[in-house]
């Protein structure tokens, strides 16, 4: 394959499931902010800070719906908006046509324009539609290539790629949590503390499986536990990481070599197995992801230098 | 009157047309017209975006397409496939002629100036053979019609012609939306293009390949207008879809750079231009291309599809000579007739020509897709005397052909079916063999009277039916 093809199929997939993300933000953002007292507060900070784009707004100034509506989903200069990831999306879907199937093209295809129509009015007003929309864009396209991609290298560059975005679209939204969600004043587990967990996990669409896996009850450390280590939960890091150990291991298959990204790849998978929550709390929430990132980073830098990427 | 492709003088349906009329009937034009959305909705969602005949513009528009169909009986076809395949064989030999000993010259039938003054001839190719003596693997030739038993070529393309997605597309979605139209069978099926175009690629395997031939489309880009047919093509033959970026020159082989390090690559069905293929030989200036490529070519390393300096053979100024190349090469009568053409730059043809321009059609003899053409009867006095100055200026850059009686079209109107001018162009594929498929590109002027047909100035395409027997 094409190292420019594997390449713009793997970005395809990280756009993809980045659109995915933050429209799931803008549901945990509108929930946070129909809380009493919500409006005093700047819960739509803690939104765009799990972008990674919290500099964009300067301390001191409250973060209004209008702003993170406007800049996540519709900013055309903003590359990580929903609009920005759908268009990337399909030029790189574009770039490496022959190698998707019609319908992930059709998918990615379908009212590619539809954003650029809106304004930020009309967006918020029509926010749970835009969202479902967007949801169902990302949703068609990943079983399109689910069912009907041929499980070639292109395959597993994909899904690297949408493991490797969503493993660190997990890990930024704990540490959301973690530094921004809970003032100095709160007490661990408070009323508050428990809506804003409970909010990370409906952005990730976890709640229902939560329940399942840990009954009723809330707290902080079986979330993260939830969040960073149940191998079941498919947004989980640990799945995540395992995954990309998983696609990872395939293409050193097909091209029977290894390079420095199976190593790393081994390394977190290997880090992640010796930690329980009670371990991740005492070492640190915040030192814990952020050593995560870091290494989704470094591992999105290797596998580019593995496979050529231009 | 012109020749009307579905009805008779006396209004009755020409039988090949019957069962469409028996379609239009049931269907009714307001129950078409509906369809023809539908349809529209199909196209921009499968993304058959296009700029057909290199035209350029939006590269994501769509073209407007019309449901009825054009047709073509079995015996229309047989001539036509006939006269099509004996004109690929004479410019490809041609081709071979101008790049070697000359002999047409030399015979007296063709002045020299206009292959060896001519910006189409490039001197890089002289002395060299390209694999099986092939030149333009693709051959699209335009055709027109301007009676029951007469077609005519208009233009001849060797280089890169564009439009044969259009032909596959417009009939997938005439079967995906009236498979009852298709299940009699009696409409010849042209999806074996694909297949047939990579047996003709691999036919003109390079020396150097060993065992299967590798083929590669290589396309400027996605943002490039026929971008879309670049990947189509590639996609139904299976074969990488290459940008200049993706390849290089090293020990005599061209490579593309895969995820597994670089792969040989054998034959390159290039949809880039010319002047853009290798920076080293052709445009210092241009970061397109593949530097060492040519080369590589000359010495047997690799095949370009189709060969650079093909061009010479489908220039205005040597079209006129086609019939005499098949009688010359071939040693056979012309099938299919050429358009009657002045060219300017004749003394005595240039006097008629500025007689006559208000009855002519003038054009550029580099001139394409509809651009710097002058049709004289629809022309004010003003345009006419502007266009007279333009071709005393410059005579060698223009030719003159008469206003042809072009036959029309059935095409959808809201309210009834209408006739509209057309154009067709087949594509004929020149490997070890000759292959074409029963079809090809029909595009149509979608405004009355109107004989512009291409798409940039408001023309659609349709699907073309050739009948079985």
């Amino acid at each position: 394959m094409l190292s420019r093809t594997a390449e713009n199929l793997f970005w395809m997939a990280r756009y993809m499931e980045r659109a995915e993300a933050t429209a799931r933000l803008l549901t945990m953002g509108q929930r946070m902010a129909i809380l009493p007292g919500a409006h005093h507060r700047d819960e739509w900070r803690s939104v765009v800070r799990a972008t990674g784009a919290g500099h964009q707004f300067p301390e001191g100034t409250i973060v209004t719906e209008s702003d993170a509506v406007s800049f996540l989903m519709l900013d055309a200069d903003n590359p990580s908006s929903i609009r920005s990831c759908l268009l990337k999306a399909r030029a790189n879907a574009k770039s490496a046509r022959t190698m998707l199937t019609q319908d992930m093209w059709e998918a990615l295809n379908d009212g590619w324009r539809k954003l650029d129509s809106y304004d930020v009015g009309e967006a918020r007003q029509q926010l749970p539609t835009l969202i479902d929309w967007v949801k169902t864009r990302v949703m068609t396209f990943r079983g399109a290539a689910h069912s009907g991609q041929l499980r070639n290298e292109g395959h597993d560059f994909l899904r690297a790629g949408s493991a490797l975005e969503r493993a660190q679209m997990t890990l930024r939204l704990l540490d959301v949590k973690y530094y921004v969600l809970l003032p100095e004043t709160e007490v661990i587990g408070g009323n508050r503390d428990h809506y804003q967990w409970t909010s990370v996990l409906h952005a990730l669409s976890g709640s229902r499986a939560y329940h399942h896996v840990y009954g009723g009850t809330y707290t902080p450390w079986q979330i993260t536990d939830f969040l960073m280590l149940n191998r079941l939960f498919p947004r989980s890091v640990a799945y995540c990481y395992d995954q990309l150990a998983y696609r990872l291991n395939r293409l050193a298959g097909w091209h029977d070599a290894r390079a420095a990204c199976h190593d790393t790849v081994q390394e977190m998978v290997a880090a992640l197995e010796k930690l329980d929550s009670g371990e991740i709390f005492r070492f640190g929430l915040h030192e814990t992801v952020q050593h995560g990132l870091s290494m989704t980073n470094r591992l999105g830098a290797e596998i580019a230098q593995a496979y050529h990427f231009g | 009157m012109p020749f009307h492709e579905m009805f008779e003088p006396d209004g009755s349906i020409r039988p090949c047309y019957d069962e469409v009329q028996k379609w239009v009937e049931r269907t009714g034009i307001a129950g078409l017209n509906r369809r023809m959305d539908e349809a529209e909705a199909i196209f921009r969602r499968i993304g058959i975006t296009f700029a057909v005949y290199g035209e350029g513009g939006d590269p994501e528009r769509l073209i407007p397409f019309d449901l009825l169909p054009r047709i073509f009986t079995a015996n229309e076809w047989r001539v036509l496939d006939k006269g099509i395949r004996q004109r690929a064989r004479a410019l490809n030999a041609f081709l071979h002629d101008v790049y070697h000993r000359g002999e047409i010259v030399k015979a007296g039938i063709m002045p020299a100036d206009i292959i060896y003054k001519n910006s189409a001839y490039l001197a890089e190719m002289a002395d060299f053979t390209p694999p099986g003596k092939v030149y333009s693997h693709i051959v699209g030739i335009d055709i027109v019609r301007t009676g029951p038993g007469s077609f005519e070529v208009l233009e001849d393309n060797c280089r890169i012609p564009s439009g044969v997605s259009y032909m596959l597309e417009n009939r997938e979605i005439m079967t995906r939306m009236f498979p009852e139209l298709f299940n009699q069978g009696i409409v010849a099926p042209v999806d074996d293009y694909p297949a047939e175009l990579l047996k003709s690629l691999k036919e003109v395997a390079p020396p150097a390949c060993k065992g299967d031939p590798v083929v590669v489309v290589l396309t400027p880009g996605s943002l490039n207008s026929a971008y879309y047919e670049h990947s189509f093509l590639a996609d139904l033959m299976g074969v990488e879809l290459v940008e200049p970026a993706d390849l290089f020159v090293d020990e005599d082989r061209v490579w593309m750079k895969t995820t597994l390090g670089p792969k040989a690559v054998d034959v390159i069905y290039r949809r880039i231009d010319d002047e853009y293929i290798d920076p080293l030989v052709f445009r210092p200036d241009s970061l397109l291309g593949v530097p060492g490529i040519f080369n590589v070519y000359r010495n047997g390393g690799v095949t370009l599809a189709s060969a650079p300096g093909a061009g010479i053979a489908d220039d205005k100024a040597v079209y006129i000579y086609v019939p005499e190349m098949i009688r010359f090469y071939l040693g056979e009568k012309p099938i299919l007739d050429n358009i009657q053409t002045w060219q300017c730059g004749k003394p005595d043809e240039m006097a008629y020509v500025l007689d006559n321009l208000h009855e002519l059609v003038g054009k550029e003899v580099h001139g394409s897709g509809g651009y710097g053409m002058l049709i004289g009867p629809k022309s004010t006095k003003d345009e006419v005397a502007a266009y007279a100055a333009r071709i005393r200026a410059n005579p060698g850059e223009f030719i003159a052909q008469p206003t042809l009686d072009l036959s029309t079209v059935p095409t959808l109107g809201p309210a009834a079916v209408v006739g509209r001018h057309a154009d067709f162009r087949p594509y004929c594929l020149v490997g070890k063999q000759i292959r074409l498929v029963p079809g090809g590109l029909t595009r149509v002027a979608l405004t009355e009277g109107s004989l512009v047909v291409n798409s940039s100035q408001g023309g659609g395409v349709k699907d073309t039916w050739v009948l079985q027997d």
